[in-house]
């Protein structure tokens, strides 16, 4: 949810989040910022003083679902990370209700929240180094540097030079002689003119060797011509693709 | 950068330490000894010597400056006690801060660079996208290549204007994340 509105100003201690309920027992909460629902499960097992290596897995579930639908019905678009996070949750909690098959007691079952617990911990790096990232800037926003010298390189103005107009010029010449030899050259084989030359081949020969047509061609552009029209003959006329043995040549015959 | 040609004459290490005030102050951003080495064509011994001395002679006379060594180079800054009267007098208020997402996706970045999408989204549990473009649009991160991978995502790491924002000499003088272990319990 805070990924929509980029918050300007914000201290980290006075703006941490926090539910408090008030005396008509009405969740309360004050609308500080979330960072994810990894920082809201954070917040909520040290609320409930809970241990991290065992979270007690039904209460903190109900707390979380609790805290998404207040979200929901305040309206707050809620991002659908948190929603997964429910998920998960829910899913550990299930996991922790069934009973374990007796026969597979030897069997050391890991604990379903063995994978969220890590994930809290190394998310909890993260955000204690988001902190000493913040006191860091906070410092470095008390200190001044002086203000910037005008100098050729940094006043646009004076930037480019008569050279660099004339250089950027003669680029643009330069690339408008291509586009002009480009033009030229694109007198190319249309696909109906290739198709007809293809049956007028076949059907004087009978057979035509596909490797011989295709290096017959001049450029690229041509090339993908003759592949269609041999597709397109394929289709329309009584004309088969032969091949004599594996990895042979190919041979276009008349039926 | 055009070496003097003029001046090829051995000058004193008095002079150099004047030299090199003077340099670090006109720069726009922090000066390495290597490019002050270069313009004065001196050897880099002799300049990071008078640079430590320079330093020292403003922490011994208590200046409003300080020469700090920022992102690998060298930079006059105004002390951090001094704020409130500089603000005052330049009448601007503190830049808008990094709100919470951005700065968890900065730490992430930080450490764990060159990072994609994807794996900055496993460690944080929620999507980063607007802290991404957010920090890209800071100049505090930058794309470094595509990572040979699924899908090539893009991998991020922290630019140079980082360092400068955050005060930092080099990365390795952020604390190891290891060290927030403890903070943890």
């Amino acid at each position: 949810m805070e990924e929509q509105l980029e918050q300007l100003d914000f201290d980290f201690y006075t703006e941490q989040p926090k539910i408090v309920g008030d005396a008509s027992e009405q969740l309360q909460i004050k609308l500080g910022e979330f960072a994810g629902p990894l920082d809201l499960l954070l917040f909520l097992i040290k609320q409930e003083q809970a241990d991290i290596f065992d979270i007690p897995i039904a209460r903190i579930t109900e707390e979380y679902l609790n805290y998404v639908r207040v979200m929901k019905s305040l309206d707050i678009a809620i991002a659908a990370d948190f929603l997964v996070m429910a998920a998960t949750l829910i899913e550990i909690k299930s996991k922790m209700l069934l009973p374990r098959d007796p026969a597979d007691e030897e069997i050391e079952i890991e604990d379903p929240r063995q994978e969220l617990v890590d994930r809290l911990l190394e998310y909890e790096k993260f955000k204690s180094a988001a902190q000493m990232l913040y006191e860091k800037t906070t410092i470095e926003q008390a200190v001044f540097t002086r203000g910037q010298i005008e100098s050729d390189e940094n006043n646009a103005e004076v930037d480019a030079s008569v050279f660099d107009l004339l250089t950027v010029f003669q680029k643009i010449m330069a690339r408008h002689k291509e586009e002009i030899k480009l033009e030229i050259e694109r007198e190319e084989i249309s696909l109906s003119d290739m198709i007809a030359n293809l049956k007028k081949r076949i059907f004087a020969s009978n057979e035509l060797s596909l490797l011989k047509f295709f290096e017959e061609t001049k450029s690229k552009h041509e090339l993908v011509i003759a592949f269609i029209a041999v597709l397109e003959i394929v289709r329309t006329e009584s004309v088969k693709l032969m091949q004599n043995k594996t990895f042979g040549d190919i041979i276009l015959r008349k039926v | 950068m055009e070496a003097g040609t003029e001046q090829k004459q051995t000058r004193s290490i008095g002079e150099i330490v004047s030299i090199v005030e003077a340099l670090v102050f006109v720069a726009d951003e922090p000066l390495t000894v290597k490019t002050i080495a270069d313009v004065l064509e001196e050897d880099r011994e002799t300049v990071a010597a008078a640079v430590e001395q320079l330093k020292q002679e403003y922490d011994e006379r208590d200046s409003g400056l300080q020469l700090r060594e920022i992102a690998g180079g060298w930079q006059i800054s105004t002390r951090t006690e001094f704020h409130e009267e500089i603000r005052r007098f330049l009448k601007t208020r503190p830049n808008a801060k990094l709100s919470l997402a951005s700065l968890e996706t900065l730490a992430v970045i930080a450490y764990k660079q060159p990072v994609t999408v994807p794996e900055i989204l496993e460690i944080r549990g929620v999507q980063s996208a607007s802290a991404i473009k957010t920090l890209l649009d800071r100049r505090l991160i930058i794309a470094k290549g595509r990572k040979e991978t699924v899908g090539r995502p893009m991998q991020y790491g922290t630019s140079k204007d980082f360092m400068i924002q955050f005060g930092l000499k080099d990365l390795s003088e952020l604390p190891s994340i290891e060290d927030f272990e403890d903070l943890v319990q």
